[in-house]
């Protein structure tokens, strides 16, 4: 039962980085890019991580995938936000 | 059916060579210095394809190899500052 | 999981190796090919713990893909990309190029294959598990690095000291970084001291789990490059004597330690088996925070200036300023 949970899981994650990926390249402009990578991989991340966790059967592991989600979690937040403000600037000072 | 040191030791060899052509085409320092550390990634490959064969007869990869790309990856980077700092000083001479 | 679905596995992986690698090289504008060049040390990690060597991985992220990109990138900031192409190559040029590279290629797969067909001779694994129990440590790698290849270890420190010292000795630092805006500002006051807590982690879980003083040394350095990245131009590093003892420390204990024991009648880092374990942190311990303290000066490129190292990432907040 938790096996199928899991694998329905890892699947959906895989369908939102997969989701992620196809606007990056195909939305056109840089914000509205960052926008689908940001919230459609962290999601997918997310998703991926809960699933292997409930596999593992470890409360260690599983909270070691939930800080690594975490900290992704933060460090594309940073990103996302550093790439949008350094686009915002150049259009500023052309 | 290929092997897993089969497929990534042949890798190996692929970014090795195109490293070294690109360092050999490039005109930038600066991408040069990037395609030798391309070259450098694919003796490391090599070097871990030979350890993973040690797997079937011990059960673990052998640790030597390990060891002495974990080495090299620590040497290649400071080779890669001490190049950039080189180049940074010959461009700054040049500009006098 | 089935055989097939493993070699499937690693076919890709190889060919996005392949991949990102040639793009990275061919590319003509550098600062793309370093964004594919960051991407390809992560998916080399990636490989590396497909090959079943984590030690590897851990250093592949922070390392080669982590401290090598913030280098580069560093580099192609203060150094305005000439416009104009070089000359195209002569088409024999390019005609030998590619000749010679293909047979190299073959020549060295050629190579590579007999070796790996040779197979089953006598590996050094073999030496390095019947003696782990005398190492002190539980981990080959480490066991292999500190202890049955020492050697190779001490001149590895020596060769990282001198390549900073041919860094500080070409240098002036190169300038710093503005202040950050506020979510680089939040994010750097949590990551510092995680990274800081990674590092003492990865240096004491070396003993008997992947990690140990190189993988430290490298975490402690991610801080280092972060903080200057937030506008701290001595990126946390001590006072210029302190910075230079820390930055010999590896090398010096590694000697100390090494000549300590021959007063007792064993060879030149040939530890006794009931000290081993303590003499080994002892030196790994001086050699993490030398890795660290010159992989930031590589970083840095030079002394970081006077006036920023009574600096902190908060009075600097407070004076609010740029410079």
């Amino acid at each position: 039962m938790i096996d199928v949970v899991a694998v329905g899981l890892i699947c959906i994650g895989i369908g939102f980085f997969a989701a992620g990926s196809i606007g990056l390249l195909r939305l056109p402009d840089l914000h509205s890019r960052l926008h689908a990578l940001t919230k459609a991989d962290n999601l997918g991340l997310g998703l991926v991580a809960l699933g292997i966790a409930l596999v593992t059967g470890s409360l260690v592991i599983a909270l070691k995938l939930i800080l690594i989600w975490l900290l992704v979690l933060a460090a594309s937040a940073a990103s996302a936000n550093l790439i949008a403000r350094h686009a915002l600037d150049r259009r500023e000072q052309p | 059916m290929l092997s897993a040191e089969i497929i990534y030791g042949l890798t190996g060899v692929g970014l090795f060579t195109l490293g070294l052509r690109a360092t050999l085409l490039q005109a930038s320092l600066l991408a040069r210095i990037l395609a030798i550390n391309v070259c450098g990634a694919g003796v490391f490959l090599m070097f871990v394809s030979i350890a993973y064969q040690g797997l079937a007869q011990m059960q673990v990869p052998d640790p030597v190899p390990h060891a002495l790309v974990l080495t090299g990856i620590v040497v290649a980077v400071s080779a890669t500052a001490l190049a950039l700092a080189l180049g940074r000083r010959l461009r700054e001479s040049k500009d006098e | 999981m089935n055989p097939l679905l493993w070699m499937l596995l690693d076919l890709l992986l190889a060919a996005m190796l392949l991949g990102l690698g040639w793009a990275a090289v061919a590319t003509r504008d550098l600062k793309r090919g370093l964004a594919l060049f960051i991407a390809f040390g992560l998916l080399l990690a990636l490989a590396w713990a497909r090959l079943r060597a984590p030690d590897l991985a851990l250093a592949e992220a922070a390392i080669g893909a982590g401290i090598a990109g913030a280098l580069l990138l560093a580099a192609l900031r203060s150094e305005p990309q000439d416009g104009q192409p070089a000359a195209a190559p002569s088409r024999v040029f390019l005609l030998t190029l590619n000749l010679f590279s293909v047979l190299l290629a073959v020549a060295i797969a050629w190579a590579l294959l007999s070796a790996l067909a040779m197979g089953d001779g006598v590996r050094l694994a073999q030496a390095v598990t019947e003696h782990l129990s005398q190492s002190g440590v539980s981990n080959p790698v480490t066991a292999v690095l500190l202890n049955f290849r020492a050697y190779d270890t001490l001149l590895e420190l020596a060769v990282i000291l001198s390549a900073v010292l041919g860094v500080l000795a070409l240098g002036p630092a190169r300038p710093g970084y503005r202040l950050p805006g506020p979510v680089l500002y939040g994010l750097i006051r949590w990551l510092v001291p995680l990274l800081i807590v990674t590092g003492g982690y990865l240096l004491w879980v070396g003993a008997h789990a992947p990690g140990g003083a190189f993988q430290a040394g490298a975490t402690l350095a991610a801080a280092a490059v972060l903080l200057r990245l937030g506008g701290v131009d001595a990126a946390g590093l001590p006072a210029a004597v302190v910075s230079r003892w820390l930055l010999a420390a590896g090398l010096l204990a590694f000697l100390a330690v090494g000549l300590l024991v021959t007063a007792f009648g064993y060879g030149f880092v040939q530890y006794p088996p009931d000290l081993a374990a303590g003499l080994i942190l002892v030196i790994e311990s001086a050699a993490t925070l030398s890795i660290a303290v010159a992989l930031a000066l590589a970083y840095i490129g030079g002394w970081p200036s006077r006036r920023a190292q009574s600096g902190s990432l908060h009075t600097h907040t407070t004076e609010g300023g740029t410079h």
